[in-house]
């Protein structure tokens, strides 16, 4: 109940946030529109919960926004040279990543930032087993596509290390070791099929 | 003076940067071979490229009511564009305009040809959860 509670409070921060932007100048009465319109479109429009469990930790967050910048630069300008230059016709691959930590907050982070960095697009995803299916972009053989799915697993690391909580980033440590113990090239597909 | 100057050239290359970004993904978008491949052109590159001219108009306005404003622009556009993308991506993928033949591998093919026993129970548990992203229509 406090953790429902302290999510909407969360959503009408930053909804009011959003509507001081909108307005460009911070005043009371900007401040009291804010939270009178973000309650009325929490009442309005309820969306289902968002659990942030975690806590935001400010290397974490720095870290991740550094190395989202630069993968997006780096990444647009391939992309953009390929559009360009390429010759030769650029081909994909659709992979499953499994993620380790299957919370919806961690899922849609880790959606959207793998999907803004080019190269790679988000074809679906399994809510339930936390397993993301990415079209990635200009793959020349199967060590890319090993490469990728390594990238995907560090986007995740460092997301959860930025607003994570405790627990999940333990469960990144654990999880991890035994994925790569069993070599999976396609990490929960062979396990899952042989639990069934 | 010269702190002006610096800053028009500075605004200047974040609106050509920008602007080019935007040519080559456009580029991208007609020379690029199927659907899936052209929704990264479409909408990637000119994610940055997008942010740069905000950037550089950011530098030449100046005023916090416009730079406020711009924010929120970019911000919903880094929120928005893989939502958009995915759905595009996603409805491309199950109604097969895409070449199966340029994908090296293709994981979720392998997925969706499982059994169907999986499939089943995820779609049981998507429809107790609002908002539950995989609603099969199968």
């Amino acid at each position: 109940m406090i953790a429902r509670a302290r999510d909407r409070i969360l959503a009408a921060a930053v909804l009011t946030v959003v509507w001081v932007l909108l307005w460009g100048s911070f005043s009371l009465l900007t401040l009291a529109g804010g939270l009178l319109v973000s309650m009325l479109t929490l009442a309005v429009f309820p969306l289902p919960p968002v659990t942030f469990a975690g806590r935001l930790r400010l290397g974490g967050l720095l870290r991740l926004a550094v190395r989202f910048v630069t993968d997006l630069v780096v990444a647009s300008f391939q992309l953009a040279w390929t559009a360009l230059a390429g010759r030769r016709v650029p081909r994909s691959a659709v992979i499953a990543v499994r993620l380790r930590v299957r919370s919806d907050l961690n899922l849609t982070l880790c959606a959207e930032a793998v999907s803004l960095v080019p190269g790679s697009l988000i074809v679906d995803m399994d809510r339930a087993e936390g397993v993301l299916y990415i079209h990635v972009f200009d793959v020349t053989g199967p060590s890319d596509v090993y490469r990728f799915r390594g990238d995907v697993r560090d986007i995740e690391d460092r997301i959860v290390r930025a607003v994570g909580s405790d627990a999940e980033i333990s469960c990144l440590t654990s999880v991890y070791d035994e994925t790569t113990g069993s070599g999976a090239e396609r990490p929960g597909m062979i396990d899952e099929g042989s639990s069934r | 003076m010269n702190v002006t100057a610096v800053l028009d050239a500075v605004a200047g290359a974040c609106l050509l940067g920008g602007a080019l970004l935007s040519l080559a993904a456009g580029v991208g978008l007609l020379r690029f071979p199927d659907l899936l491949s052209r929704m990264h052109a479409a909408t990637k590159p000119q994610v940055l490229g997008l942010l740069l001219i905000l950037a550089g108009t950011a530098i030449r306005l100046a005023t916090v009511v416009d730079i406020t404003t711009l924010v929120l622009v970019g911000v919903f556009q880094l929120v928005t564009a893989p939502v958009a993308a995915h759905m595009v991506g996603r409805t491309g993928y199950r109604a097969g305009l895409f070449r199966r033949d340029l994908l090296l591998v293709d994981e979720l093919a392998d997925a969706r040809g499982r059994p169907a026993a999986p499939a089943q129970e995820v779609r049981a548990r998507g429809a107790s959860a609002p908002g539950g992203s995989r609603t099969d229509p199968e």
